[in-house]
């Protein structure tokens, strides 16, 4: 029999429940308000009361309501026909929801039950499975969505049975398994999974090493990301955050995109609904909306399932996984998900951390990246779930909670600069004082070696000292004046404006520019960087600006070009000449016999 | 709202902070709303038989032995035609002498828009301000705040932006405006003779301030059945945004919650989003649209009202006195219309975007050279040019008194490019220059 509970205490979405037996931490309850059943969770227990937090308003709430026990957490579904589809936080599928507004108490099945999936076989009568092994597969948006044993299954189970190749509906069953105990399970298309607790059903999680190819420049090459790696992106508001998470989501090398908009504008996310199902995905020539998912939980939704957005989002990434397949998952933002912690935590009444943040916070989002990763699975075959999320900070000012809690765990830091936002150097990711901790990773440098070229790191290094050296020299200008340094300076100075210009600026707007492949990637920086190791003579430093300038119009174009095209190898020869024109000849010969 | 023969009375209030009272009651709801002493007030916190209520018009002379009354509904506004033309007070009731509305009783603060269901804006609204217009092009939809220090005029900027918007309704929701300014929109607006699709909602400072954090959700229930049941463009203009989020911190400390960032509460962020997330393009065709103003302090907008409006609003405009010309101007540099790329030179004309990053650069070049010449260097002479080039731009597009049609601030612009610069100078694509340079 399941545990009920009465109504007594509410205080915005917190309510206090009269239980009148055993209840679990994360239960989830539902309580009989007027007509409908508002869904909530548990969030502590003392004694007889369960605090539980409640997904929705709860205007109108009596004290005795009625509270009706699950029995279970919060889960979400898992199966063929997720992929594209747009869920609340809660995996409410949105599209089936009536009416323009959202309704209280309006609860959506996720998945299609009446929709017929070609099936076939991957395994056969007499093989020994476990959880997470594959049992067969069906086609969903031209990606092979592999049907497992379910994660909850403990142990080593032997196929009795499995359908043969047809058309099955997800809650028909596909196969019968039999336990140690010589007990029949039944396993359908179908299973459900408590959203907090990581799916664990693969071999090892070594460290990641394969570059994931983002097609922003400012991350390929100076500090990229890898399949399986963690970033995240802070920076104050109209700095380009959403901007630059769109263009990673278009271009990344994943076969999964999942997009948790977690308490962020309404406008962004119909954003995506808008143009992810018109923009082509260029690897596949398929519509970018049919190997994506959106969590949409905007800020006006409720606060608690925004908090359960993230996990939704990321048990939704590690059922892909364990397909063996890539997720690139995209929280926007982090900030919204730590602040509706905040929100609970405080009409918990605990005892508050930095900024009035639950004392805890860091430990919830060290644990919430670390289900992000590379893994091994037992099949031999491996999945990755590559995780980038936004923060917020309050004012700009990295040195909040959450900024802090994030850098910790993640491994790649995109800081957005308000300074570069101001001048349109878009992307703003700062290029100093950003990380990817990817480019200490022995396996990485292995990796990018044979991926790119064996001197690929140490240029990568030289352009970062470049840009330092730049940034140094713009400083002593600005308190100098122009006339105040040698001319020297100016060309140091102008050689990182060129890096900056071409490599780190890129347009999100434009069809070229928009997304590099690392080999364009690898062509430019040796390109920009021979202009950097060249020496050139100048008489004045506002030559210097003049000639640059000229350098940068060029090469500009060249970005905007296709590669190696002919508009591209003239604008290529123009560069050329004009690089010609003020080139110290000692170091043509240097350059030539590298 | 009288007290019906049948209802329960209560005499015992329990314990009274300066905006809350507690008492002990059954049957109540949440959300409630309850009379107490003869003011409204509103459930907040039900724990067993004690029930506490946020008194909006603040506790004083209320005493222990209170008559207190639940009206079994939360905050509701009635809806009909009839609201069109209309003054208001925080609870919906007519403050003009009218006769009370009848229509439908809607609660407040109703539920979102499901984001699947929401329209991507695409439609210009003009406001003749090419500060806003052509730099800020706003779009229906969209959510914009003034940030503005409290000696600017930004009051006379909304009324302006509402006169002159083509809208279907404006919707004014003053939040602890003075008795001054209330007569002032009072005034504009029945000399504009544009009554009938304005409708207000007003809280001055005369009033208590916890009866505020009814003025945006009455402003936005009466927009929504505008918008959605007649279809109509509605733009709701909010003000003092600073000075509502000032009563949530009042109410959250009498509630003993702990303060975050600037002692605002914790939940800033989210009681803010459910207000401005009300602006919406429906795919029926009626819309929301929110201007509001949040007022600064010093300029500052890392404090946490202008920070998180930030963060949730589609850009933010700037006010600023250019001492040059001597008048009010939009800053073309601190402020942004996020939504503007939907529409400009999309519905507006193939040049608007170009003419638009042009004369921001020259006056950016002009801003240089001021700073050149203030300290002491010498100009050149297109330093020269662009002073006077900004001069111009300030008084003839910048400057909030200006009122013309979009073509025409194009065309203005141009004819600025033409006075002081040459083709080349301006960088903008020959294809346009061929077309819209004037010939002389």
């Amino acid at each position: 029999m399941s545990t009920k509970g009465k109504v007594k205490g509410i205080v915005a979405n917190l309510v206090t429940v009269e239980v009148d037996g055993p209840v679990s931490q994360s239960e989830i309850c539902y309580i009989k308000t007027g007509q409908t059943d508002l869904m909530a969770e548990v969030i502590k227990i003392y004694g007889n009361n369960a605090f539980v937090q409640v997904f929705e308003s709860t205007r109108g709430m009596l004290i005795n309501d009625e509270v009706r026990f699950d029995g279970h957490l919060l889960e979400v579904s898992l199966g063929p026909g997720i992929l594209s589809k747009n869920y609340d936080g809660l995996q409410n599928d949105l599209d089936k929801m009536e009416g323009v507004f959202l309704k209280r108490g309006q609860y959506t099945y996720a998945l299609d039950k009446d929709k017929v999936w070609d099936f076939k076989p991957l395994a056969k009568v007499g093989d020994k499975v476990q959880a997470g092994s594959w049992l067969g597969e069906v086609d969903e948006n031209f990606m092979p969505h592999k049907i497992m044993v379910p994660f909850s299954f403990k142990g080593f189970f032997e196929i009795k049975s499995i359908a043969k190749e047809g058309q099955f509906k997800i809650d028909d069953t596909i196969a019968v398994l039999i336990d140690r105990n010589k007990k029949e399970v039944k396993v359908t298309m179908v299973q459900k999974w408590p959203v907090k607790v990581p799916i664990t059903a693969f071999k090892e999680k070594p460290r990641p090493f394969k570059l994931l190819e983002t097609g922003v420049r400012t991350i390929d090459t100076l500090n990229p990301i890898v399949e399986g790696g963690t970033g995240f992106i802070p920076g104050p508001f109209g700095c380009g955050k959403t901007v630059l998470q769109h263009a990673i989501s278009k271009q990344a090398e994943a076969d999964i995109v999942i997009v948790a908009a977690c308490g962020e504008r309404a406008n962004e996310v119909v954003e995506i609904f808008t143009e992810f199902p018109e923009l082509e995905d260029v690897r596949t020539g398929r519509k970018l909306m049919e190997r994506t998912t959106i969590i949409a939980n905007t800020s006006n939704m409720p606060v608690a399932s925004r908090e359960a957005s993230v996990y939704t989002a990321m048990t939704i990434g590690e059922y892909y996984r364990s397909m063996g397949l890539r997720v690139l998952m995209l929280a926007d933002s982090t900030s919204r998900w730590a602040q509706a912690l905040r929100e609970m935590s405080n009409r918990l009444e605990e005892l508050p951390g930095q900024d009035a943040f639950p004392m805890d916070l860091s430990a919830i989002i060290a644990n919430f990246y670390a289900r992000a990763g590379f893994v091994n699975l037992y099949n031999g075959e491996s999945g990755s779930i590559t995780f980038i999320g936004t923060v917020s900070p309050a004012g700009g000012n990295l040195k909040e909670p959450v900024t802090e809690s994030t850098k910790k765990v993640a491994r790649c830091f995109y800081a957005l600069a308000q300074q570069r936002a101001d001048s349109k150097r878009y992307p703003a990711v700062d290029p100093i004082d950003s990380y990817s901790k990817y480019l200490e990773y022995p396996e990485f440098l292995d990796y990018i070696e044979k991926k790119i070229s064996d001197n690929w790191i140490d240029m990568v290094n030289q352009t970062k000292t470049i840009l330092q050296r730049g940034k140094e020299i713009y400083e002593q200008i600005n308190i100098l004046g122009d006339d105040g340094v040698p001319v020297d300076y100016h060309i140091s100075f102008w050689k990182s404006e060129v890096i900056d210009f071409i490599i780190l600026q890129q347009d999100a707007f434009d069809k070229v520019d928009q997304s590099t492949p690392i080999e364009r990637q690898q062509y430019m920086l040796e390109s920009v960087l021979e202009i950097c190791e060249s020496d050139f003579e100048f008489e004045s430093f506002s030559e210097v600006d003049n000639y640059f300038k000229r350098i940068i119009n060029v090469y500009k174009q060249m970005n905007y070009s296709e590669f190696k095209s002919e508009k591209f190898n003239k604008f290529e020869k123009e560069l050329k000449s004009i690089i010609k024109e003020r080139i110290v000849e000692e170091s043509i010969l240097a350059t030539e016999t590298n | 709202m009288e007290t019906k023969a049948f209802q329960k009375i209560y005499t015992k209030v329990t314990q009274i902070t300066k905006a809350t009272c507690s008492l002990n009651a059954q049957g109540v709801g949440y959300d409630e709303l309850a009379m107490i002493h003869g003011k409204l007030a509103q459930v907040v916190k039900i724990i067993g038989d004690i029930v506490t209520l946020q008194v909006f018009g603040g506790t004083e002379g209320i005493p222990t032995n209170a008559e207190v009354t639940f009206l079994g509904k939360a905050p509701s506004l009635k809806v009909s035609d009839d609201l069109a033309g209309r003054f208001f007070n925080a609870y919906g009731d007519p403050i003009d002498g009218g006769p009370a509305i009848e229509g439908e009783e809607i609660e407040i603060g109703g539920p979102s828009v499901n984001p699947v269901r929401r329209k991507q804006p695409s439609e210009l609204i003009a406001t003749g301000i090419a500060g806003i217009d052509l730099n800020n092009t706003l779009v229906s939809g969209q959510k914009i705040p003034f940030f503005a220090d409290p000696d600017q005029p930004y009051n006379q900027v909304m009324a302006m932006v509402a006169l002159r918007a083509k809208t279907d309704k404006i919707i004014l929701g003053g939040m602890g405006l003075t008795n001054d300014d209330y007569l002032f929109y009072k005034n504009v607006f029945d000399n504009a003779g544009a009554l009938d699709r304005i409708i207000s909602f007003v809280n001055t400072t005369e009033n208590p301030p916890v009866e505020r954090l009814l003025v945006p959700d009455m402003a936005l229930t009466a927009a929504e059945y505008f918008a959605v049941k007649k279809n109509q463009t509605v733009l709701v203009l909010l003000t003092d945004m600073t000075l509502y989020a000032d009563a949530l911190s009042i109410v959250s400390n009498r509630m003993d919650q702990i303060p975050s960032k600037d002692s605002m509460p914790g939940s800033l962020y989210s009681d803010l989003a459910k207000i401005y997330e009300k602006a919406v393009q429906f795919p029926a065709g009626g819309s929301i649209t929110i201007i509001a103003v949040t007022t600064l302090s010093g300029g500052d907008i890392t404090h946490a009202i202008p920070d998180n409006t930030g963060y949730i609003t589609e850009g933010q405009l700037f006010l600023r006195k250019d001492t040059d010309i001597g008048k009010v101007i939009v800053d073309p540099f601190r402020s942004l219309s996020r939504l503007k790329q939907l529409v400009i030179g999309k519905k507006t004309r193939e040049d608007h975007p170009q003419v638009m990053n042009s004369s921001i650069r020259l006056f950016a070049d002009a801003a240089n050279a001021k700073t050149k010449l203030e300290n002491g260097f010498d100009l050149t002479d297109y330093d020269e040019r662009s002073l006077k080039f900004a001069k111009d731009y300030s008084a003839k597009l910048l400057a909030i008194d200006v009122n013309v049609e979009i073509d025409e601030m194009l065309n203005t612009g141009w004819e600025l490019f033409n006075k002081h610069f040459k083709p080349e100078e301006v960088g903008i694509k020959q294809e346009l220059v061929d077309k819209f340079w004037p010939k002389n």
